[in-house]
């Protein structure tokens, strides 16, 4: 009971989560593509109750970053002007969860932007890009690991449960998919792909990608399962009684593995967006502007960046909860299996 | 005389290769002021230095050779610059030519005729002295086919090589084919080089392979202040001071002033900046704006200069080839919007200009309508229009031309073509240089507000270069060229519509369009054209063709950004390469010999 109710947390945990991503167009104040050429590498403002005065504001308040007059961007302070934030604004126009067009904001205010986190070179706000860049990494985790776990488990019952030539020339196979060099196959496909390839096609040539070089290690585990599984008495007796193949599948094979691909699922989406990370990181996902927290990292790769402005590293954080939250649940799903089957602690 | 550099960059491929990484070095070498002391000494102005120290420079990679005849690579270019010298050469600082190992010249009126006496009582650094037949031999090797110089090209002036005449023991006589605007400015970057040492390899045909690095110190010998000490392989070259060097401070002491001049071989920009940074060179160059107010903001030590906007360009250019038969519907399409000047000129009135300067170079640049630089101080067209952005202005150009705005799915409008088919493009850009790629950013983020849907794809550089110049399979893109020199023959191949590097339309065989002839005629006329005024007038009207027709939107050039230690005097970073060395022999440690412990 205790372990359902800590499986629930997580997942409540995750929905949440989940949930701001998916909402970014109301969480966000503004448009992730949006620049604000006056502010470039703006530090993230800081929000206060208490004015110069000491007065005390009910409305929290923040004073707005100072233009880029000064050409290093070094010293760059807040001006003394005010900026109260307001709650349910009106603002730029986005689809909530890409169906319903919508201007309702969560928070936002009037007269100059205000950036919780800081912006980027561009003046862009950073903690829209980083509710929107989440949108594009975890689906691309999260399809990506349906993706690869359809594949998995497809390919690793059919050479569990049939056995023979077909198993050895599926486990062949997947012994070639796992020796294969990714990133430079990667590198590749990029170079093959046509030149005004729209960030839509790009995002879903990156899960397809993934999928595709993930399979093998689920479905040597899927494997495993059904080769116990097809031994078993109940099955045996199942066929005794003349059970079809799709019969004896369905009904006793493939629920014996859904709990190791539950497992796996949450081990593998986060690995997906680490994954994703890695590739737009190096310029082959998503590309500019769309954010994804891949490509908001890549701005780390100049040296500059890395030692003037602190806050370019916050996406990095933005990933933390997300992870911790799938850890937890791939241990409770873990100890929820008893044991039965032991989960290859993998990390490709 | 400078069509013989422009059929050298006939070869352009390597020439935007080089313009690329904002290189195309020319040797340095110091401030020559007309002077006759006894020794014949060139007798150089300014702060007079210590002797000794020993001063480390990064340098991007290694030197491929330490050969002038063969050397093509900016890092051999840039050594070889510290341990050879020319006949005339371009003082770096006013971009006028002065005399060098030429003590002086004179011009035949018809502009035909050099002739050119040498400094007496030179040595070369090996002790050996120098007369007209070193000259005379060095001139030979360089127009051999069989040599294979990097450089023949340029003295190859009106279709025929230069020929070379001795008249006495000091003096010598060019003779050209064709009457050229400014003549001397050829002899700049022309290493004179030892007869006694090279004769034998030449007659054995062993040139191509002699003068490596691996070659014995002893076994080398120049006029340039510096002379070869140490390779250490990937790590550095050591070169030592030139005894014989046959420069002197007002004083009468002997340049250089440093004892060694070291190279340090360090591959990434961020890499050198930490160097310098931990101390372990003295100068730095070639610097971004972002690394540059790093530095300057963690000033400890050194001064950071900014020697203004340098001879870079860039600008986005549109596919304007006749692709004839393999041109897709679609592409024809584009084609037609791009033709359109008022399309070209609509989409410059978009461009936010001021904010590439502040966004990419931190406001370390300057906003360009026309391709010559701030920088180019003598040929740049003032009266050029640099109208502010102004989107107004954008969208009536593009409704006189036929295009409309239709509203989008989002609610934002579109803009269409006269046949109704939305307006949309992609932008190649260098995916190894930032700083492009941001600049297209910027330039998709503009034209969003005009309505129009523009990709941005970073290429891998050689690939770029290809769909440019071979498959020609592009829309628009974003590149950068940097002149040689501060004047309008390096860019020849540029301008001229049958160059190589007439980028959106390379190689024609008839000018395509009528304005593309004018440019033609008018430089071909600065060419021969005798005095400066003259060319400047044919060469500003050139500038005010491109400006109208905006075959290139110009966008920024930046600028060139050095630093140095505090310790080091006589440190003036100039707009032309090589930024920083270019007065090597004059620059010195205050503190008499430091950092020697290294």
């Amino acid at each position: 009971m205790t372990q359902h109710r800590r499986l629930m947390r997580w997942l409540l945990a995750l929905g949440v989560l989940h949930g701001v991503v998916a909402c970014a167009g109301f969480f966000a104040p503004y448009d992730p593509a949006e620049q604000d050429r006056e502010r470039p590498y703006a530090p993230p403002a800081r929000i206060h109750l208490m004015d110069e005065q000491g007065r005390f504001h009910l409305r929290p308040f923040c004073y707005a970053p100072k233009l880029a007059e000064d050409v290093s961007n070094s010293l760059r302070q807040e001006t003394r002007t005010t900026l109260p934030v307001r709650f349910f604004v009106s603002g730029a126009r986005y689809r909530l969860l890409g169906l319903v067009p919508c201007r309702l904001h969560l928070f936002g205010t009037s007269g100059a932007r205000v950036y919780l986190l800081g912006s980027d070179g561009y003046g862009r706000d950073q903690f829209s890009r980083i509710l929107y860049g989440g949108q594009i990494s975890l689906l691309s985790g999260l399809l990506g690991a349906s993706l690869t776990l359809f594949l998995g488990a497809v390919i690793g019952t059919a050479a569990g449960y049939y056995g023979g030539w077909r198993d050895e020339l599926l486990m062949r196979a997947i012994d070639l998919f796992l020796a294969l060099p990714w990133l430079y196959l990667l590198l590749a496909l990029r170079a093959f792909l046509p030149l005004a390839a729209s960030s839509l096609e790009a995002f879903l040539l990156v899960i397809v990608v993934l999928a595709i070089a993930g399979w093998a290690r689920p479905a040597r585990l899927v494997r495993g399962v059904v080769l116990s599984v097809k031994e078993r008495d109940f099955v045996r007796a199942a066929r005794g009684f003349g059970a079809t193949h799709s019969y004896l599948l369905r009904r006793h094979i493939l629920p014996e593995t859904s709990s190791v691909l539950l497992t796996q699922a949450a081990i593998l989406v986060p690995q997906f967006v680490l994954a994703e990370m890695t590739l737009s990181f190096l310029g082959l996902g998503v590309p500019e502007p769309v954010p994804s927290w891949g490509n908001l990292l890549a701005n780390l790769q100049q040296y500059s960046v890395l030692v003037s402005y602190w806050w370019m590293y916050l996406p990095a954080l933005a990933i933390l909860p997300f992870f911790l939250g799938y850890l937890g649940l791939a241990s409770v799903l873990q100890e929820r299996m008893g044991g039965a089957y032991k989960i290859e602690g993998d990390a490709s | 005389m400078r069509e013989a550099r422009v059929s050298f960059l006939r070869n352009w491929s390597v020439w935007i290769l080089l313009a690329c990484h904002a290189v195309f070095l020319r040797p340095a070498a110091g401030i020559p002021r007309q002077a006759n002391s006894p020794e014949e000494l060139l007798t150089l102005p300014g702060e007079i230095g210590r002797p000794g120290g020993r001063l480390v420079i990064s340098l991007r990679a290694e030197p491929k050779t330490l050969n002038p005849l063969t050397a093509a690579d900016a890092p051999s270019r840039e050594v070889i610059g510290a341990m050879q010298a020319d006949l005339v050469h371009i003082n770096r600082a006013t971009q006028l030519t002065e005399p060098a190992v030429a003590q002086s010249w004179k011009v035949s009126p018809d502009g035909l005729q050099y002739t050119v006496t040498l400094r007496k009582g030179l040595r070369f650094s090996d002790g050996q002295p120098l007369d007209a037949d070193d000259v005379l031999f060095t001139f030979r090797l360089f127009l051999d086919e069989a040599v294979h110089a990097t450089q023949r090209d340029l003295l190859i002036v009106g279709g025929k090589p230069i020929t070379v005449r001795k008249v006495d023991t000091w003096t010598v006589i060019f003779q050209f084919a064709k009457t050229y605007g400014a003549g001397e400015r050829l002899f700049d970057g022309f290493a004179i080089l030892p007869r006694h040492l090279l004769e034998k390899p030449y007659q054995e045909g062993k040139l191509g392979q002699f003068w490596t690095l691996s070659t014995l110190a002893k076994d080398w010998a120049g006029l340039g202040p510096f002379r070869l000490k140490e390779y250490v392989p990937g790590q550095r070259l050591v070169l030592e001071r030139n005894p014989y060097y046959w420069k002197s401070d007002v004083k009468g002491n002997r340049l250089p002033y440093l004892d060694q001049l070291v190279f340090l071989f360090v591959p990434s920009a961020d890499a050198q900046v930490l160097r310098f940074q931990s101390g372990e060179t003295d100068v730095i160059s070639r610097l971004g704006a972002e690394n540059f107010s790093v530095l300057s903001r963690q000033q400890r030590g050194y001064t950071m200069t900014d020697a203004g906007p340098g001879l870079e360009y860039n600008f986005l250019f549109f596919n304007l080839n006749d692709l004839g038969e393999k041109a897709s519907p679609e592409m024809t399409r584009k084609q037609k919007w791009f033709r359109e000047v008022k399309f070209r000129q609509a989409l410059s009135a978009a461009v936010d200009r001021e904010a590439i300067v502040r966004l990419v170079y931190q406001g370390r640049g300057a906003a360009l309508w026309g391709p010559v630089t701030p920088g180019d101080r003598r040929w740049i067209n003032a009266s050029l229009p640099r109208p502010a952005r102004s989107l107004e202005k954008a969208r009536s150009l593009l409704k006189d031309a036929g295009f409309y705005w239709t509203n989008g799915p989002n609610g934002d409008s579109a803009l269409v073509d006269s046949d109704g088919k939305p307006v949309e493009f992609s932008i190649l850009t260098s995916s190894s240089n930032a700083d492009r790629t941001k600049m297209a950013t910027l330039i998709q983020d503009d034209l969003k507000q005009l309505g129009l849907h523009v990709q941005v794809v970073p290429l891998e550089f050689r690939s770029l270069v290809d769909r440019v110049t071979q498959t020609k399979e592009y829309d628009a893109c974003v590149l950068g060229l940097v002149a040689s020199d501060a004047d309008p023959n390096p860019d020849l191949n540029v301008w001229l519509s049958s160059g190589g590097s007439h980028l959106w339309n390379p190689a024609q065989g008839h000018p395509a369009t009528a304005w593309e002839a004018e440019i033609d005629r008018l430089m071909e006329q600065q060419l021969t054209a005798p005095s400066y005024e003259q060319r400047k007038k044919l060469y500003d009207r050139v500038q005010q063709i491109l400006a109208e027709e905006q075959p290139m939107i110009f966008l920024a050039s930046p600028d060139i950004l050095a630093g140095a230690k505090d310790t080091i005097g006589n440190f003036h970073p100039t707009v032309l390469e090589s930024y920083v060395l270019w007065n090597v022999e004059q620059l010195y440690f205050r503190n008499g010999a430091q950092s020697t412990a290294r």
